[in-house]
């Protein structure tokens, strides 16, 4: 079956003050309609800039997307015209973001929020939007939506306020839709329930969902695929069962075993708590020949320092790239 | 056996003395350092000007209306006949004393205000904020002229007339100030070493709490040479001193024949002040740190 | 219903600083060399002491300090200002004529230059490093620095006196002659440069504390909520963003009533337009205390009721305020 979104040999370049830098490195990735994939690594790895690039929405002045493609539905997004980009976003293409308290118009109610992407992208009249906007909030699960429709967002919670964002990008009925980070901000409670929110209106709709996330636990319990991102660079993909099995780049294995509750699920064993030593390369240091992982791992070798490791192909779709791949 | 990780050295920076930063980061503000040095000028003028070229300005030196350049007299004459160079010269004094003054004083109530209000909160605050309130209600200069026409024109009742009337803006900064410094860190760190009230105000808030409230004194001279400017042009001076307001004013019926009367003062007034502001927002950018990101 | 509870509060609390302004008032006419008496003699032509007397009797000025405050918040609240020797007439008949002209000059004055600045805000929000931008923030200082009287006097000479385009003083040209359209086109014109003037000040302040807040604004998290749905760049702007942007400068505004109520004595001066600052101006010269004093109460009053409204203005603007959260 044909991909929905296909990424390839992506390079998103950041202007700092030290010069450019390739915050996404080469990556290539394939997503189908209805699948859930999940985009991991830790923080300034820049999963979050593979988002706003596919939305067309990188910083004006600071950040473009300097070669590769991101062909969508037979588009290539990076060719599209403005206008195109615009009729996507929230409509086809859809994205809500990590600090709910924040990202949602403090002066207008949400019911309008909600409304006015339907009017815009579906032509729908003030009235039949609104009605639309009150069964949206009631499909995200906030109780009493009639009411709470003409409500503005500094009366809700935090977890209100997201589920609020996925009533808006939800809206339309979009393709795809991208989720960066968003339970970051809440209490683990409330997160438990936003991702099955998140997974229940993704099945009902066959809205394929791209989630950004440093939380190894969201991975396990939402997605089928994962690809997890090292300074810019794509470490390690594949299935997510595969991957937690038997995880092919050390990278991706240091960051498991942080996990305890997932190894003792799987595996049934029991392994000490270990940590990664170290910290994630500075964004100057993007880019360069070499693994960039190389300072931190503990199979290092003077390849690792003097050459960019390949992608090595495991069965079923899983790639790593490590020139130890097979012996990880 | 896992590797030691390789952490990379950083460089330490030595880092600088507060002050050196802001003064580096004012000097590279060309349109300040150029308002400032406009601004000693004419300092030095309103100094020494008035002993370097000793006309009178009261005294007719000329026919009247004569215009600039003519008879050796740079600037012309008034409606009197007076020369406008030393009408100048001498006005720059009145209007830069007063200024400088009334600001202070303005600075001076403003600061007590607004320090003790944030402090003390509590029905301090809630009393001295009304009051506040009750002086910013008033427009100013109906107020300094009301004071001015009941106990006479004086070049003191002036001062105070501008500096009781102005002082709400600077109370408001620095209640501000006080407000949000008193719960940061290391002021709780000294409260709870035993610090004394007064020494806490003065000596550890109150200095961190200036650079916002420098800008604004800063600005507060512009708005005092205005001020008095203005009070001048209505004629509510001292009859027995020049100011660039009162020529402006007395020259007012003029302006058919002799414009030159009238816009010249101003241009002075207008310069001083301008250079004022733009060494205020000079100030504004070097001392305020949320800017200096940009 | 939280509402009309806002506008009472702030009702009562005007009429309390209010009050207080009355208080100032009185004291201020008490702490004055010489009285009430003082003045009517001088216009007189002076008097012997018996008649002096006879005033004091008269006015009550022989009473405890109390008691006169009281009689003369009496007398506000009958809406007595007191009695102008200079003009005849009472203090409260001759604010009233005059105060019209002021309310004209003051608020067209300050809604030009909040619409003014609002655009001019908004443009180099959009374009940091434009023209426009840098214009703005050249306008600000001159219009900031330049003393009010000394505009007015250089718009005069410029528009008026060199090319005829506009009048050079007052209110109407009592000459002319016609309908309704063709007063009011006088008056517009008459209206133009001292409102120019006045608002130069302002406009200067808007346009830049507009533009700053725009450009906060364009870059907070909810713009980029709004651009991730695909709203166009007009209603991200206009609708998006500005609504957040004019709470502060609406703020402003009302803040600034009694700056601009003070640069209307000037403008007033400048262009003899018959208002209160003129009529301020004329009696500070005459020596008129009460009518000083009763133009200082009206305009605390104009400047009070002004706040007042800036601040029910907000609450449309700005949901959150009033509002529990």
């Amino acid at each position: 079956m044909e991909p929905l979104l296909t990424v390839e040999n992506l390079r998103i370049e950041l202007t700092t003050r030290d010069g450019i830098a390739p915050v996404i490195d080469d990556l290539s990735f394939d997503l189908h309609a209805g699948e859930t994939i999940s985009f991991v690594g830790e923080s300034g790895c820049g999963k979050s800039m593979t988002a706003l690039g596919i939305m067309g929405l990188l910083p004006d002045k600071i950040g473009r997307i300097a070669s590769g493609k991101i062909i969508f539905n037979g588009e290539d997004l990076t060719t599209t015209s403005e206008q195109r980009l615009r009729e996507i976003r929230g409509n086809e293409i859809s994205m809500i973001f990590q600090e709910p308290m924040t990202s949602l118009n403090p002066v207008y109610t949400v019911g309008e929020q909600i409304a006015e992407v339907l009017r815009a992208h579906q032509g729908l009249g003030k009235k039949a939007a609104w009605d639309s906007a009150v069964e949206l909030l009631d499909a995200v699960r906030i109780p009493n939506a009639q009411r709470r429709v003409s409500d503005y967002p500094f009366q809700m919670s935090g977890g209100q306020r997201q589920r609020v964002m996925i009533a808006m990008a939800l809206a339309c009925e979009p393709k795809i839709l991208i989720a960066d980070e968003p339970t970051t901000a809440l209490d683990v409670t409330v997160q438990a329930q936003i991702f099955d929110l998140l997974r229940d209106l993704s099945n009902q709709s066959g809205t394929a969902i791209i989630m950004i996330t440093h939380d190894m636990g969201a991975v396990a319990e939402m997605a089928e695929r994962m690809i997890v991102m090292y300074a810019g660079r794509n470490a390690e993909q594949g299935p997510v069962e595969n991957i937690i099995d038997h995880p092919r780049h050390p990278y991706t294995k240091g960051l498991i075993s942080c996990v305890p509750h997932i190894m003792a699920k799987l595996t049934k064993e029991r392994h000490e708590l270990t940590e990664v030593g170290g910290i994630v390369p500075s964004l100057s240091e993007f880019g360069q020949d070499k693994c960039l992982f190389a300072s931190r791992c503990n199979m290092v070798t003077q390849k690792c320092l003097e050459k960019r490791p390949p992608e090595i192909e495991f069965k079923g779709g899983h790639r790593s790239a490590c020139w130890f791949a097979e012996k990880v | 056996m896992s590797k030691s990780p390789i952490i990379p050295e950083e460089e330490i920076q030595k880092a600088r003395h507060p002050m050196a930063e802001a003064a580096e980061m004012f000097a590279k503000n060309y349109a300040a350092v150029a308002a400032l040095i406009v601004l000693l000028l004419i300092v030095l003028a309103a100094i020494f000007g008035p002993t370097l070229y000793p006309t009178d300005p009261f005294e007719m030196v000329w026919a009247p209306f004569s215009p600039p350049g003519e008879g050796g007299f740079l600037l012309g004459t008034d409606y009197l006949g007076r020369d406008l160079v030393a009408a100048l010269l001498h006005g720059a004094r009145v209007s830069i004393i007063i200024g400088l003054a009334a600001a202070f004083m303005s600075v001076f109530i403003g600061v007590t205000v607004g320090a003790l209000a944030g402090f003390y909160r509590g029905w301090v605050e809630e009393v001295l904020m009304r009051i506040t309130e009750f002086f910013q209600v008033l427009p100013t200069l109906l107020f300094s002229m009301v004071i001015v026409a009941l106990f006479g024109a004086s070049l003191p009742i002036i001062t105070i007339a501008i500096g009781v009337v102005s002082w709400t803006a600077v109370a408001r900064i620095t209640r501000s100030e006080f407000l949000r410094i008193r719960e940061l860190e290391y002021v709780m760190a000294s409260r709870a070493s035993g610090a004394s009230n007064a020494k806490l105000m003065f000596k550890i808030i109150l200095p961190n709490a200036l650079p916002p409230i420098i800008v604004q004194a800063a600005l507060m001279v512009g708005s005092a040479i205005l001020f008095e400017a203005g009070l001048s042009f209505l004629g509510l001076t001292d009859p027995n001193v020049v100011s660039w307001g009162q020529v402006i004013g007395s020259n007012r019926q003029y302006i058919l024949d002799a414009s030159y009367t009238v816009t010249i003062p101003g241009l002075a007034i207008f310069v001083t002040v301008l250079c004022i502001s733009l060494v205020g927002d000079g100030l504004n950018d070097a001392l305020n740190p949320k800017l200096r990101q940009r | 219903m939280a509402f009309l509870k806002a506008v009472i509060t702030r009702t009562l609390y005007a009429a309390l600083l209010l009050a207080a302004v009355l208080v100032l008032n009185f004291s201020m006419m008490h702490l004055a060399p010489g009285d009430v008496a003082d003045t009517i003699s001088q216009s007189m032509g002076g008097a012997d002491a018996a008649v002096l007397e006879e005033i004091r009797k008269d006015y009550g000025l022989d009473q405890p300090f109390l008691v006169q405050l009281g009689s003369y918040f009496n007398k506000v609240l009958h809406f007595d200002l007191g009695y102008s020797f200079f003009y005849n007439t009472s203090v409260t008949g001759l604010i009233m004529q005059k105060l019209p002209a002021t309310l004209l000059l003051v608020v067209t004055a300050q809604v030009l230059a909040l619409f003014v600045g609002i655009v001019l805000g908004v443009y180099s929000a959009r374009n940091p490093n434009g023209l426009s931008s840098h214009f703005v923030s050249i306008l600000a200082l001159f219009g900031y620095s330049a003393p009010v009287f000394w505009t007015g006097i250089l718009l005069l000479i410029g528009f008026s006196l060199n090319v005829h385009w506009f009048p050079v003083a007052g209110m109407y040209d009592l000459t002319v002659e016609g309908g309704f359209f063709v007063k009011l086109w006088d008056l517009i014109r008459h209206m133009v440069l001292p409102v120019i003037t006045l608002s130069s000040i302002f406009l200067a302040l808007y346009s830049r504390l507009c533009r700053a807040t725009m450009m906060e604004v364009l870059g907070s998290d909810y713009i980029r909520t709004a651009k991730a749905k695909g709203l166009s760049e007009r209603e991200i702007v206009y609708k998006h963003a500005l609504k957040n942007s004019l709470s502060p400068v609406i703020t402003l505004a009302g803040l600034q009533f009694s700056a601009v109520i003070s640069g209307a004595v000037l403008v007033e001066t400048v262009f003899s337009w018959p208002g209160l600052g003129t009529l301020a101006f004329q009696s500070i010269i005459a020596r008129d205390t009460p009518t000083i004093l009763g133009i200082l109460f009206f305009s605390a009053l104009v400047v009070i009721v002004g706040n007042l409204l800036t601040d029910l203005a907000l609450r449309f603007v700005d949901p959150r305020i009033g509002r529990k959260g």
